[in-house]
């Protein structure tokens, strides 16, 4: 969708705890209600576990620990927003737990500001860029970063490590 | 005509094993009961084919199968030596002084039937 | 004529008497030479006769008594009062067996097993020789293989009373055969030794046996002639076109015509075997018989294709792979049906629920084996390695295969090539020995390594063996001390000694060779087969070779599981680890003071908490269950809460997210949708003695 100021893009917003956060629509598959996940042991607190997603096993990510964020207890609202990532040039399916989800919402590439430096509590390399909803902030989120490789790596890690720091 | 086959061997249980197993399968079977017993019989009569033992006394087989390959008419003759597991090293002997295959005792008459066929088919 | 018994009888009795006399006599002479041959040729000629005459058991005493005789003979052994009166008392008893065969009271069987045994210990402990070996085993494949065969012979082949035209007709025997006769090594007339045989043959043999057979006519003249066997066609091998080697390559590849002097003619652009023949470079005979082998193979490969045209399609293997994950979904919507249908006392619904999983487990079977592929078509590419390694590192070797046909799943086909490659490159380099150190330790110059495949259950076993050198356990031992990977005082049995090679970084070769030895190694072979949910074991002999067995499963999609609780997670243990399941009370958990050890029937086996270990927490129950799983380490327990019950497990694949994590070999959707975690029930026992031996520390 083009207007005379630049091109425009559909993005999927959803909350964890007071900061409002977006993610391309193009990226996100579905949403889910929040269903029972399956914790596999040994593995860091933002893992949450696994679901079943038709058949496939589809892992689940704590999005408030990823961001940096408290770990809250579930909700009513809570829900699981199904999305594709590249790592490693492999596309996956990954679910991403966040406390709401609002709408979707169209944005001007214009309107967006590139991520500070400071002033954010949140990790800001996994930040795209900052644009506004009603006076409110919207962070977009560069969602194949926040599954970076080097995050895998960490899981690998950690699950060894766990052993260890487990006596 | 039948073809001729010596049996060399100094046990009789040996000897008869080798006479009802070849003769079942259509050889004629001449006995001797070791080297020299053999030596003399083949001065005698012709045979197209020799199975001995190589343990025996008054001539071993290796012995025999010297003498036999040193003779003008059975220099080329098939010559089947009877081995024993406990004894590899007999066998190389026996292949140098000329045998032409070997058979470890204790064998099933047709395993013994299938190198006879193959070397001097009936 | 008498019996066979009978004339045994017979002549066993005066057999027996010459023994005794020749025993007797050796008491008064202990150092008479010829006493000692009298001896041990009415042992040797008592055990024959008894062989053929079905007195198997005679025969074997004769055998143990007559080899103490033999080392008395070449000086190993000293000849003394009490050997002698053990040989009279086997002569006895040899009477007494015979006896029993003719109405006589019969012998008791731990008389016998005694007297074997005294003659055993006599040996001095080199001698106690032919083990288990049994490297040798027959087993020819159901397809056609077709092989091309140079046949040789020494130049005394008619002194030692063979004819070749016996041995090419028995060739014939095995199948299909085309003889060519080369006569370019005949010499001119006046040279001419007319005894001796200066023809060789080239033979393309198509045929249902395996190479052994083909060997096996060869067998007396082996050593003294060149024969090579190549496998140049097996079935399933269809070249891309559907075209044979061309001339050119087959004269090259048999060793006829240097591939300098081939590409020179090619350059030419004449008709091939006419240049070539005209120009004196190869002979009419090799053009006739490689021709032959072209034709032959082109044909087998045309009838082969057109036949497959007619009963069989091709698919693209992931239409496949889209097929299984779709029967893994319907067995488990299947599951949820049943658990449906048996909470409701409805009949009716009950009877269409059984029905559809009574398909549904035959659909699942059939589509399974559409994934199954005969090993065999791996098998033949070891050949070309091994004879390629075999020169590479001056090693005589010879690959022989076993099972070709055992099929396997796609996948697990596909990733066991490189770990046995790894495992043949290993037995040429470490295993085999040079020709000369072969032949002086009294092996044939040629090295085997046998390579078969066979089903055991729900497993395939597949053997790589060697007849070479065999592990060195004390190089293994002294270098996993100074890896500190052992400490120097462990007390390891053999098997856990050579078990050690499979540890990351071990690698005991001196010298580092293109081929193996950088240390990489065996520990990757292990992951490989890890990684199918299978596992490697190693043995061996000193001085008689290596082997190493890898058990892998049938397929992977599906394995057969049992269904556990533990605190509010269900977790499926794999089915073919588990032994039994028996419980555990809180005051028999109490007892062992925190040891977790329990007894099993009088075998104490430690047992791993899964609550624990997968921090659940969560209310114990009163009574919990141990599952006894037997392991590669030995039997250990996984505490549960509840065993659920077997449960056809569809494995689905953690992915990247979860790579390395321990103790998780993957998960499957229940019927009721969760997702259940499979165990890897070895890693986790693995796991438990490293924190148990960080814990010492």
């Amino acid at each position: 969708m083009t207007t005379a100021s630049g091109e425009s893009r559909q993005y999927v917003t959803f909350s964890l705890g007071d900061e409002l956060f977006g993610v391309e629509v193009t990226r996100a598959r579905e949403i889910l209600d929040l269903v029972p996940v399956t914790k596999v042991p040994q593995t860091p607190d933002y893992l949450l576990g696994v679901i079943n997603l038709r058949g496939q096993v589809v892992p689940v990510i704590d999005l408030r620990i990823k961001m940096g964020l408290p770990q809250a207890e579930a909700t009513r609202e809570s829900c699981i927003i199904v999305m594709e990532v590249a790592v490693d040039g492999e596309v996956l399916t990954v679910g991403g737990l966040a406390d709401s989800v609002r709408e979707v919402l169209e944005l001007r590439d214009d309107l967006i500001e590139p991520a500070p430096r400071l002033g954010t509590k949140l990790k800001t390399e996994f930040i795209a860029g900052m644009g506004k909803v009603d006076e409110q902030f919207l962070i977009l989120l560069e969602i194949d970063r926040v599954f970076n490789s080097e995050e895998l790596a960490v899981v690998q890690a950690s699950g060894e490590s766990s052993t260890v720091a487990a006596v | 005509m039948a073809k001729r086959v010596m049996a060399v061997d100094d046990s009789a249980t040996v000897r008869q094993v080798l006479q009802m197993t070849l003769e079942g399968a259509g050889y004629q079977v001449v006995e001797a009961v070791d080297g020299r017993d053999a030596l003399d019989k083949l001065g005698r009569t012709t045979v197209d084919m020799m199975v001995t033992d190589l343990n025996m006394p008054n001539m071993d087989g290796i012995d025999l199968i010297r003498h036999v390959r040193q003779s003008p008419g059975n220099r080329f003759m098939p010559i089947i030596m009877l081995t024993t597991e406990s004894q590899p090293e007999k066998k190389q002997e026996g292949k140098a002084a000329g045998a032409s295959g070997w058979i470890v005792k204790p064998f099933k008459p047709e395993q013994l039937l299938a190198v006879v066929r193959m070397i001097c088919p009936a | 004529m008498s019996s066979l018994a009978d004339t045994f009888r017979d002549e066993a009795g005066e057999l027996l008497q010459e023994l005794e006399a020749a025993l007797l006599a050796l008491e008064e002479n202990p150092d008479e030479a010829s006493l000692v041959d009298r001896v041990f040729r009415a042992l040797h000629t008592l055990k024959g006769a008894g062989g053929l005459a079905g007195f198997d058991a005679v025969a074997e005493l004769c055998h143990e008594a007559e080899t103490v005789f033999e080392e008395v003979r070449s000086g190993e052994q000293h000849l003394d009062r009490e050997l002698v009166s053990q040989a009279l008392q086997a002569k006895d008893l040899l009477r007494l067996m015979i006896d029993a065969e003719f109405g006589g009271a019969a012998v008791e069987p731990a008389r016998l097993a005694g007297m074997l045994a005294a003659f055993r210990n006599r040996l001095a402990p080199t001698a106690v020789a032919p083990g288990a070996g049994g490297f040798l085993a027959s087993g020819a494949g159901r397809g056609q293989s077709t092989y091309r065969i140079r046949f040789r012979p020494g130049p005394g082949l008619f002194r030692q009373g063979i004819q070749p035209q016996l041995l090419l007709g028995e060739l014939c025997r095995l199948g299909e055969a085309v003889v060519v006769a080369q006569l370019d090594h005949v010499p001119p007339l006046d040279e001419l030794d007319p005894e001796a045989c200066h023809v060789y043959w080239d033979v393309i043999l198509t045929t249902g046996e395996d190479e052994n057979a083909i060997r096996d006519v060869f067998i007396f003249v082996e050593d003294d002639c060149e024969l090579h066997i190549q496998l140049v066609d097996a079935d399933g091998l269809v070249d891309a076109d559907g075209d044979y080697k061309k001339l050119g390559e087959i004269l090259v590849e048999r060793g006829d015509l240097p591939r300098e002097e081939l590409e020179k003619f090619l350059a030419e652009k004449k008709r091939l075997g006419e240049a070539l023949v005209a120009a004196g470079a190869v002979d009419g005979g090799q053009i006739e018989s490689a021709l032959a082998e072209q034709e032959r193979i082109q044909r087998l490969r045309r009838e082969r294709q057109a036949a497959e045209v007619s009963d069989s399609i091709r698919v693209k293997s992931e239409r496949l792979d889209k097929l299984v994950n779709l029967i893994g979904e319907l067995v488990t919507v299947q599951a949820r049906l049943s658990q449906l249908a048996n909470g409701r006392e409805d009949a009716v619904l009950l009877a269409v629920a059984e029905e559809v999983e009574r398909l549904t487990w035959e659909l699942r079977d059939q589509v399974l084996t559409i994934r199954m592929l005969p090993i065999g078509s791996t098998f033949s590419r070891f050949k070309r390695l091994v004879r390629d390694l075999g020169e590479e590192l001056g090693k005589d070797v010879m690959l022989f295969t076993e099972g070709g046909e055992t099929e396997l799943d796609k996948t697990v086909i596909e990733r066991l090539g490189d770990p046995l490659v790894h495992l043949i490159r290993n037995s040429i380099d470490h295993g085999i020995e040079s020709p000369e150190v072969r032949r002086a330790a009294g092996k044939p110059a040629k090295g085997r390594i046998t390579l078969s495949a066979e089903h055991s259950g729900a497993n395939v076993l597949i053997t790589v063996a060697d007849d070479g050198l065999g592990l060195d356990r004390d190089r293994i031992r002294a270098k996993a001390v100074e890896r500190g990977l052992i400490a120097p005082q462990a007390e390891l049995a053999d098997r856990d000694i050579f078990n050690l090679i499979f540890l990351p970084g071990f690698s005991t070769a001196e010298q580092v060779s293109s081929v193996s030895g950088r240390g990489v190694g065996m520990d990757v072979v292990r992951q490989a087969i890890e990684s199918l949910r299978g596992s490697v074991e190693v043995a061996s002999d000193p001085g008689r070779g290596t082997r190493f067995v890898l058990k892998l499963p049938l397929t992977l999609a599906i394995i057969e599981g049992l269904l556990v609780d533990v605190g509010s997670e269900r977790f499926i243990l794999p089915l073919a680890d588990v032994e039994e399941c028996i419980a555990l009370t809180r005051a028999e958990a109490a007892a062992t003071h925190g040891r977790n050890l329990v007894n099993v029937r009088g075998e104490i086996v430690p047992y791993i908490p899964l609550s624990e270990v997968f921090s659940l927490g969560g209310e114990r129950p009163e009574i919990e269950q141990i599952v006894i799983a037997r392991l590669d380490a030995g039997r250990v327990g996984f505490v549960v809460d509840r065993v659920i019950g077997e449960h056809q497990t569809v494995i689905k694949n953690l992915g990247r997210f979860y790579q390395g994590v321990n103790g998780i070999s993957g998960a499957t959707i229940l019927g009721d949708g969760h997702v259940a975690l499979i165990l890897d029930l070895p890693q986790l026992a693995v796991q438990a003695v490293q924190l148990e031996q960080a814990a010492c520390r």
